[in-house]
């Protein structure tokens, strides 16, 4: 194999271990997987141990030590991918390609693996493959795509669709992505021309004006933790560090979530406009964007907008002619960990590491990328913040409700007529919602991801706001003709199962007893103690570090709340106690291979 | 001289100087707080979640919080005892300890926790995974049976260019703690002690020095872990 790529992939980025992810990806990339000479040669120039550069390939969904195929597919096998018909794609893909998931043909040519949500829950069943995105999957599609890949055919010339309306049919994108945007306000309207604010407002006013505007709109975080935005700029400003950060998260991991697919895609420059305008008021000098993996068929398009706002001088030197206002962003891209979205363990994937949750105390804004000042934000906070400075923050809060100000960008998707993009005011319920995107006979819905919660019609009057209803923005639909235990919420606990990093002893170790025991029940072994057990059980979760390990019983935990019946239904009546072994079956092979017949 | 700051442990007025980590704080006032990954003189990391307190009704980790002035502070609760505890059984059940057939019996810190929160059987169903003994390296055997994935070894166990001798390996259920093919097979003898030191469990034993302590002999066979501290 081409030791010369991974030597080159190593120039490239100066030998610096901190820069360990964008190598190992780019040998992903040319080589379909990292050889053991390449993890050698990287590990040699890099000043690493052999293991140190595996426990980093290792932790990444995409990065692999075996090759996947010159075709390499990744199936989305998200909740959503399944009602749209994913099972039957996948077995078709089975079929076709002759190898079960996991496996590569005997050739070498295709590789079939499964993969979490790909932010496409407005156009399942998707696929990623070689890094392209293929939308509206069913069986006669697949038939077509793998005789594609047989013929050789270039994978970027496999589409049988238009391609996606807007910038996705753009020359540098070339996607056939639907944007799906069904509600704009002022994050996904069209009346702005980026770059006005950098030039006309910033010279005008300092840091502290910025801040303070931010803090006015009371703007808060609109990746789902909900953080006071201005306030995080105004503590990273006053940290000590000769150097600080702005990143930009856009992980976008949350099942059922999609929207900052469609703000990167139509309104970049926005994006990038946020990130100068918080650099500018933290004293930052760079910026990273964090580009989850599954996104990357917006590399070239994302690049060729950098080097646009570089040559308006929005990017750069002296920007917006601010003397001594240096600024510039570099993309980095992860390689498919869910939990790379909490901040701090994106932080240290940024850093070409593992990525592991960081203890806290101390907070990325004291200390933070490279252990210096570092604020994180979502693509959606900092859009919202270019239209803050525009319009002023008393006029921000004017939107929505007193305690939840502005708009909150949805992704819905599920059993409803018009699943996409929403920009919304605070304050709506969900029963508005649901009419608003033409939903009818709803069992329930998933709020906020599968770390969120499953609730029934008699919590549709709830308010979507910080004080009651609080959500990341993914709304998935499901209605009676679902089975939610079994389709949803058994999905989504193997889906926690997988993102685990394994840190914590209660997050990596408790999750698979949490699926045990739903089968169990799933199976009809159930008995009242086993209901008592997952809630006993949940608490536990409270003592994980982060976010992830806090929410991965939530599946079962909220179903389990608010759907007491369906696990009810499920249960042995008048049983106290059942293991659920079934010692027939244990003893079935070696019965069979002595010819025994047991006597039970 | 330092701070001085106020905090209560369980109701009892502590002080400690500001700064000081929870897990210092309490045990400089004679009182136990049960730990496992942590160890003395490497950087706190909070991963095993023992030493778990309610600090001003939030659950955090003794061994990486600072503890703030009028913190109130739970530690001996019944609800703190029955997480710790659990985490012990979770220990239990994601790997395969057999004590009866370790030679780390009676100086093992899970199994001596286990004693301690008097553990009789697990609530929890063993899983019992299929595991591997990496016996590759000349001076330290690998039971991954054993191994609770601390990352004691790891964060203490570096070559003298001081790249890790230890690292994980993959995420989630399935993390393992792998040792380097090229750095493991020079291990000196100095660090090959070391890493078998820091092991809490019996998942890095030397080769060729089996059971060097007779039971009887061993550091838990006489008072139970953290019998140091009164309280």
């Amino acid at each position: 194999m081409g030791n010369n790529k991974v030597q080159s992939a190593i120039r490239k980025y100066n030998q610096d271990k901190t820069r360990l992810m964008d190598i190992l990806i780019e040998i992903q990339k040319d080589e379909n997987h990292i050889s053991d000479e390449a993890a050698r040669i990287i590990s040699e120039k890099l000043e690493l141990s052999i293991v140190d550069v595996e426990q980093t390939i290792s932790f990444y969904h995409f990065l692999s030590r075996e090759s996947q195929g010159k075709y390499t597919i990744y199936l989305n096998n998200s909740v959503v991918s399944n009602m749209m018909g994913g099972k039957i794609v996948a077995e078709t893909f089975e079929n076709e390609v002759g190898c079960k998931f996991g496996k590569v043909t005997d050739d070498g040519l295709i590789g079939l693996f499964d993969t979490a949500c790909i932010g496409m829950s407005d156009q399942e069943p998707a696929a990623l493959i070689n890094g392209n995105v293929f939308i509206h999957l069913t069986p006669f599609r697949v038939k077509e795509i793998v005789r594609d890949m047989r013929a050789g055919k270039d994978v970027k010339k496999m589409h049988t669709s238009y391609l996606g309306g807007s910038q996705n049919k753009s020359e540098y994108l070339n996607s056939v992505v639907r944007n799906n945007i069904m509600r704009m306000g002022p994050v996904l309207s069209d009346d702005y021309n980026p770059g006005t604010i950098i030039m006309k407002n910033l010279p005008q006013l300092t840091p502290e004006q910025v801040i303070e505007e931010v803090k006015s709109s009371n703007i808060r975080g609109r990746g789902g933790a909900g953080f006071p935005t201005g306030l995080k700029w105004e503590f990273c400003r006053k940290a000590k560090g000769d150097k600080k950060y702005i990143i930009c998260n856009a992980d976008e991991g949350e099942p059922g979530t999609f929207k900052d697919r469609v703000i990167l895609t139509e309104k970049p420059k926005l994006l990038i406009e946020g990130m100068v305008i918080a650099g500018y008021s933290i004293g930052a000098t760079e910026g990273i964007l964090y580009l989850r993996f599954e996104y990357k068929y917006l590399e070239h398009y994302l690049e060729n907008v950098l080097k646009e706002a570089r040559e308006k001088n929005l990017l750069g030197k002296d920007i917006g002619g601010i003397k001594g206002f240096h600024f510039d962003i570099r993309i980095q891209f992860g390689a498919g960990a869910y939990i790379c979205g909490e901040e701090s363990a994106l932080i240290e994937s940024v850093e070409g590491k593992r990525g592991e949750p960081r203890d806290r105390p101390p907070f990325p804004v004291e200390k933070g990328y490279n252990d210096c000042p570092t604020v994180v934000n979502n693509v959606e906070t900092l859009c919202s913040t270019v239209k803050i400075m525009l319009n002023g923050g008393e006029w921000y809060s004017s939107l929505g409700t007193p305690e939840s100000t502005g708009t909150k960008v949805l992704s819905i998707s599920g059993d409803c007529r018009y699943p996409g993009i929403y920009e919304v005011e605070w304050g709506l319920t969900i029963t508005d919602i649901l009419d608003m995107v033409g939903s009818t006979d709803v069992q329930a819905i998933q709020v906020g991801g599968p770390s969120g919660s499953l609730i029934g019609p008699e919590e549709f009057e709830r308010k979507l706001c910080y004080s009651d209803l609080v959500t990341g923005g993914s709304f998935i639909i499901f209605n009676y003709n679902r089975d939610l235990l079994k389709n949803v919420v058994l999905n989504f606990t193997d889906f926690f199962i997988e993102e685990s990093c394994g840190s914590c002893v209660p997050c990596r170790s408790m999750t698979p007893l949490f699926k045990q025991k739903l089968e169990k029940i799933l199976s009809g072994n159930g008995v009242a103690s086993d209901l008592e057990d997952l809630k006993n059980w949940g608490k536990l979760m409270k003592i994980n570090r982060c976010g992830l390990g806090h929410t991965a019983a939530n599946p079962i935990l909220t179903s389990l709340k608010n759907f007491k019946y369906l696990y009810e239904e499920k249960l042995e009546r008048g049983k106290e106690y059942e293991t659920g072994f079934n010692l027939e079956q244990a003893v079935s092979e070696s019965c069979e291979a002595t010819t025994r017949v047991p006597e039970f | 001289m330092a701070d001085i700051i106020n905090f209560t442990i369980d109701g009892k007025e502590c002080v400690a100087e500001k700064g000081t980590l929870i897990l210092q704080a309490v045990q400089e006032n004679d009182i136990y707080i049960p730990t496992l990954c942590n160890y003395k003189g490497v950087k706190p990391q909070g991963s095993c979640r023992i030493c778990t307190v309610r600090a001003n009704d939030r659950l955090t980790t003794a061994c990486t919080t600072p503890v703030g002035d009028g913190m109130e502070i739970e530690n001996d609760t019944s609800e703190i005892n029955d997480f710790r505890k659990s985490v012990i059984e979770l220990l239990f059940v994601e790997g395969n300890h057999f004590c009866p057939a370790c030679e780390m019996s009676g100086e093992c810190e899970l199994q001596a926790l286990a004693y301690r929160f008097q553990m009789m059987v697990p609530r929890f169903t063993y899983q019992f995974p299929k595991r591997e003994i990496d016996a590759r390296h000349p001076k330290i055997l690998k039971d991954q049976n054993r191994c609770i994935r601390c990352k004691r070894c790891i964060r203490t166990i570096k070559d003298e260019k001081g790249r890790s001798v230890f690292a994980f390996f993959g995420r989630g259920k399935n993390i393992e703690v792998n040792v380097d093919p090229v750095l493991g097979s020079k291990l000196t003898d100095k660090l090959a002690a070391k890493a078998v030191e820091v092991c809490p469990v019996g998942s890095i034993l030397p080769r060729e020095k089996g059971f060097r302590t007779p039971i009887g002999q061993r550091k838990f066979d006489h008072e139970p872990i953290g019998s140091e501290y009164k309280h």
